[in-house]
C-alpha cells in the first residue's frame, strides 16, 4: 500500500502520456474544406500574361484541371514550382494558375526565370476569388472535374507522391 | 561547406553527449575512477561543439546563405542585421538548437562549479544532463535539422514572422530557455540522489543557487513574453491563458514551490522526498511545454509549425525522462527516511502550505490546458478553455497564498504559536486597510476587485517590511546583518505585492475604447483628450506603414504624442504597431485598426491602463530577489569548509 503512494506520480504521468499520445497527429487547425464535392465558385478574372483575355470557370467547363493558388511572394510556391513543371510536362492534367495578391511584373518575371507550367493564369490582385475558394494560405491546389465540381483540395506545396496518389487516382475515373 | 561543418559538429556533440550519458554513470556505479573522470572533460567538449554548431548557423543567417532551407524560410535580404541574428531562434529548428546550446552551457557550468561535491555524485549529475542532451540533440538532428540544404539555393528568402522582428523577441526565448533548462540541473540532482540512495545537506545547499538562478531567468522570460505580447500584439492584453503561456507558467509555479521546499530541506532536513519529486516535476513540465508547443496537439497563437513526427519523438523523450525518473522515484524514494519533526504551526508547515497552494494552482492550469485534448479523446467535440475558467479559479487558489506570505519568514522552525506569529503584523494589517480605504475615497467608484488587490498588495509589502522591523529590533541579529538570502526573499515577496496591485488594478479599472476616428477628431478618456492629428505613409526596411499621429492633451498641456503604425511586411503579413506612452501609474495605448470608408477614417483602439507597469515591475523584483538569494555566501561552494564538516550532516541515508 505504501508502495502505491510512491507510484502515484508515475501512474498519473502514464495517464497523461496516453492522453498526449492520443492527441498526436490529430489536426486541430484545419477543418476539412466544405467545398469538396461542391461546385467550384464561379470566377472571371483577367489573364495574367494577356490582360485583354479573361480566364473564367465557365470557359474551363468540360475539362478536368488543377487550380493552383500561388504568388511570386510565396517561398513555398517557389519550392513547389518544379513539381508543377513536371506535372505540366506529363500532359496528364492542365494546371490553371490563380495568381493571388501579386504584382503582375514580379509574377511574370518569376515565370520567365523558372518556367511556366500553367495553361492559363487568372490574376486575382484583390484576392476576392481566393476568398470564394476559402484559401487559407498559398500554395493551395484544387482539383476540379469536367462538371466544375471540386474533387480534392491540397493545402501546402504538392510533392510528386501526392500528385500520383491524390490527383492521378482521382482523375482516372473521369474523362480528361 | 560551412553549414555542413555545423551539422558535423552537432553530430559529434551527440556522440560526446552519449559518452557523457553512459560512461560516467557506469563508472560511478562500479567505482571506475577513469570513467568517472571522463564526466567533466566530456561536458566541456560537448558545450564547445554545440556552441560551434550554433555559431555556424548564426553565420549562415548573417551572410544570408539562402541555400540553407531554414535560413531561406525565416530571413530575407532586407531583414535588418539584428533580426537576422534573432531569426536563428525565430522558428522551431533553430530554437531547438538554442535549447541544446543552453543545456550544454549549463552542463559545462555544473562541471566547473561542483568541486565541493564528491566526484561520483558529480559524475552522476553530469551523466543525467548528458542523457537529456542526447534527447535534444537527436531530436534536432533527426526531425528538425536546421542545416538542411535547399539546392539550388534561392535568390532570396521568405521573411521572419514580423511578430518576431522585435527586441522583445530577441531576448524572450533565451531567457525562457535559461529557466526551463536550468531546472534540468535540479532534475539531474534529484535523479543522481535517487540513484545514490542518499542525500547530504551540502548537496542540497549546492543545488539551491542553480534552482534560484533558473527560476529567476524563467520569471524574467515570462515577464518579457507578457510585455512583448502587450505592446506587439496590439490587443493591449498582458496575459491570455494561451496553452503556450500556460506551458511556461506551470514550470514556474512548480519551480516556485521547489525553491521554498529546497530551503526547508537544506536547513531542516525535512520534506526531502517532496523536494526530489518537485525537482522532477518542474523539469518534466518544461519538457511538456516543449511538447505542447511543437507537436500540434493544442492550437495556440504561439505554436510552431506542427508536425506529428516531432510530437511523437518529443513524447517518447518525455516518456523516457519523466517516466524513468518517476519510476526511479517509486523504487528508491521509500528508502529515504522521513522525520516529521515539526508541529502544525511552524515555518515548515507554512512553507508546506505554500507548496500545496502552488501545486494545486499548477494542477488547475494543467487541467485547463489539457481539457480540450481530454474532450476530443472522449468524443465530446472540440472545446476551448479560456480566461473565464482561469480567471475565476486562479485567484481563488492563490489568494490564500498572498495572505500567508508575510507570516512565513517570521515563523519559527519546528514549533510556534499562531498568536506569537501574528502579533507583529498589526501595523501591516492596518496599513493595508487604510491605504485601500484612502484609494477608495480618492477614486470614487473603485471596483471591489481593485480594492481587494490594493489590500492584498499593501498587506504583502507591509508584511515584508515587518520582517525588517523585527530584525532591526534584535541587536544581536542586527549586528550580524541581513544575509543575501533574506534580502532576496524580501525583495521577491515585495515584488509579489507590487505584482498583485498591478494585476488587480489593470484587470478591473482599464478603459478600452474601440472607435471610428477621422483626421482631426478627438475623444476624451479619463480627462485626457486624444486627437487624431494625421496619418501618412512611411517606408521601413522591409515593410510599408501607415504612420499615425495622435496628440494627447490634459487641458491645453500636451501629455504625449503617439505614433501608432499599421505595417504591411514584404511577405504580406500585416502588423499593428501600437503606440504606448508608459507611465508609473498609467499607460496610454493607441493602436490602429483597419481603414474605414476608403481611408477617410480609421478604426482606432484607445486604452487607458492604470498601473500596468507594476505587473512587470513586480516580476523584475521577484527575479532580482531570486538572483540575490542565489548569491548568498552560505550557498556558495567552499571547499575547505565542506571538507571539515563532511559527513556531519548526512540526511536520509539509505537503508
Amino acid at each position: 500500500m505504501r508502495r502505491l503512494n510512491f507510484a502515484m506520480p508515475l501512474l498519473l504521468f502514464a495517464g497523461l502520456a496516453v492522453l498526449l499520445y492520443s492527441g498526436l497527429g490529430k489536426d486541430t487547425r484545419t477543418v476539412p474544406s466544405p467545398l469538396v464535392g461542391k461546385m467550384a465558385p464561379a470566377f472571371d478574372l483577367p489573364d495574367l500574361l494577356d490582360p485583354t483575355q479573361r480566364v473564367s470557370g465557365q470557359s474551363l467547363r468540360g475539362r478536368v484541371y488543377l487550380l493552383n493558388v500561388w504568388g511570386s511572394w510565396c517561398v513555398a510556391c517557389v519550392q513547389e514550382h518544379p513539381i508543377l513543371m513536371r506535372l505540366a510536362a506529363s500532359g496528364r492534367l492542365p494546371i490553371i494558375g490563380l495568381n493571388w495578391k501579386d504584382e503582375p511584373e514580379a509574377a511574370v518575371a518569376l515565370l520567365r526565370r523558372n518556367g511556366d507550367p500553367y495553361s492559363a493564369i487568372a490574376a486575382d490582385r484583390e484576392g476576392r476569388t481566393a476568398i470564394d475558394f476559402g484559401v487559407y494560405g498559398a500554395p493551395e491546389s484544387f482539383l476540379v472535374d469536367a462538371q466544375g465540381r471540386i474533387l480534392y483540395k491540397h493545402i501546402g506545396p504538392l510533392d510528386w507522391a501526392s500528385v500520383e496518389r491524390q490527383l492521378f487516382t482521382r482523375i482516372e475515373g473521369s474523362t480528361p | 561547406m560551412i553549414p555542413e561543418l555545423g551539422q558535423f559538429s552537432l553530430i559529434l556533440a551527440l556522440l560526446v553527449a552519449l559518452v557523457l550519458g553512459v560512461l560516467p554513470m557506469i563508472g560511478a556505479q562500479r567505482g571506475r575512477e577513469r570513467w568517472i573522470a571522463l564526466a567533466r572533460p566530456a561536458a566541456y567538449v560537448q558545450c564547445g561543439l554545440v556552441a560551434l554548431s550554433f555559431a555556424l548557423l548564426a553565420h549562415a543567417f548573417l551572410v544570408q546563405d539562402f541555400s540553407v532551407a531554414y535560413v531561406a524560410e525565416h530571413s530575407n535580404s532586407v531583414l535588418p542585421v539584428r533580426y537576422r541574428f534573432s531569426a536563428v531562434w525565430g522558428a522551431h529548428e533553430g530554437s531547438l538548437l538554442l535549447w541544446a546550446l543552453i543545456l550544454s552551457v549549463w552542463t559545462a557550468l555544473v562541471a566547473r562549479f561542483s568541486r565541493s561535491l564528491p566526484d561520483t555524485f558529480v559524475a552522476r549529475v553530469l551523466s543525467v544532463l548528458g542523457l537529456v542532451s542526447v534527447g535534444f540533440l537527436s531530436l534536432t538532428l533527426v526531425t528538425s535539422n536546421p542545416f538542411l540544404r535547399h539546392l539550388p539555393g534561392l535568390a532570396d528568402g521568405n521573411d521572419l514572422n514580423p511578430l518576431l522582428q522585435d527586441f522583445g523577441m530577441i531576448v524572450h526565448p533565451p531567457m525562457l530557455y535559461m529557466g526551463f533548462v536550468g531546472f534540468a540541473v535540479a532534475f539531474a540532482f534529484a535523479v543522481a540522489a535517487l540513484i545514490e540512495g542518499r542525500v547530504d545537506t551540502r548537496w542540497v545547499r549546492w543545488s539551491r543557487p542553480w534552482t534560484l538562478v533558473a527560476w529567476s531567468f524563467l520569471t524574467l522570460g515570462i515577464a518579457l513574453g507578457s510585455w512583448w505580447a502587450y505592446y506587439e500584439l496590439g490587443w493591449g492584453g498582458w496575459w491570455f491563458w494561451d496553452p503556450v503561456e500556460n506551458a511556461s507558467f506551470m514550470p514556474w509555479l512548480i519551480g516556485t514551490a521547489l525553491i521554498h521546499s529546497q530551503a526547508v530541506t537544506e536547513k531542516r532536513g525535512q520534506l526531502l522526498r517532496w523536494t526530489l519529486l518537485l525537482a522532477i516535476i518542474a523539469f518534466s513540465l518544461s519538457l511538456l511545454g516543449t511538447f505542447l508547443v511543437r507537436s500540434g496537439v493544442l492550437t495556440s497563437v504561439h505554436a510552431f509549425a506542427s508536425d506529428p513526427t516531432r510530437g511523437a519523438f518529443i513524447l517518447a523523450f518525455l516518456g523516457c525522462v519523466t517516466g524513468g525518473a518517476l519510476a526511479l522515484y517509486t523504487w528508491r524514494a521509500p528508502r529515504f527516511s522521513v522525520d516529521t519533526g515539526f508541529e502544525p504551526v511552524s515555518r515548515e508547515s507554512l512553507l508546506l502550505l505554500n507548496n500545496v497552494f502552488l501545486v494545486a494552482a499548477c494542477a488547475m492550469v494543467l487541467l485547463g490546458t489539457l481539457y480540450p485534448l481530454v474532450a476530443e479523446a472522449m468524443g465530446w467535440g472540440k472545446v476551448s478553455v479560456g480566461p473565464p475558467y482561469f480567471g475565476l479559479l486562479f485567484p481563488i487558489l492563490t489568494a490564500p497564498l498572498f495572505l500567508l506570505v508575510p507570516f512565513g519568514p517570521l515563523a519559527r522552525w519546528r514549533q510556534d504559536q499562531a498568536m506569537r506569529i501574528a502579533a507583529p503584523f498589526k501595523i501591516a494589517f492596518i496599513a493595508a486597510l487604510v491605504v485601500a480605504a484612502a484609494a477608495f475615497a480618492l477614486a470614487r467608484g473603485l471596483p471591489l476587485r481593485a480594492v481587494l488587490g490594493i489590500v492584498l498588495g499593501v498587506w504583502v509589502i507591509a508584511g515584508t517590511l515587518t520582517y525588517v522591523r523585527r530584525f532591526r529590533a534584535d541587536p544581536q541579529r542586527r549586528a550580524r546583518g541581513l544575509s543575501r538570502e533574506s534580502i532576496g526573499m524580501l525583495i521577491a515577496h515585495a515584488g509579489l505585492g507590487v505584482f498583485v496591485i498591478g494585476v488587480m488594478l489593470v484587470e478591473s479599472t482599464s478603459i478600452e475604447k474601440d472607435l471610428r476616428m477621422a483626421r482631426g477628431e478627438s475623444v476624451e478618456v479619463r480627462g485626457l483628450r486624444f486627437t487624431f492629428e494625421n496619418i501618412e505613409p512611411l517606408d521601413g526596411p522591409n515593410y510599408r506603414a501607415d504612420h499615425g499621429v495622435f496628440v494627447v492633451r490634459s487641458g491645453e498641456r500636451i501629455v504625449a504624442t503617439l505614433h501608432p503604425q499599421k505595417r504591411a511586411y514584404r511577405n504580406r503579413q500585416v502588423m499593428t504597431e501600437a503606440a504606448i506612452d508608459p507611465g508609473f501609474t498609467r499607460d496610454l495605448y493607441v493602436a490602429l485598426g483597419e481603414p474605414l470608408d476608403g481611408g477617410k477614417a480609421w478604426a482606432v483602439r484607445i486604452y487607458h491602463k492604470p498601473f500596468i507597469r507594476w505587473i512587470w515591475l513586480g516580476a523584475l523584483f521577484m527575479m532580482a530577489g531570486g538572483l540575490f538569494a542565489a548569491a548568498d555566501k552560505r550557498l556558495r561552494e567552499r571547499r575547505a569548509q565542506a571538507l571539515t564538516d563532511a559527513g556531519a550532516d548526512a540526511l536520509g541515508a539509505a537503508a
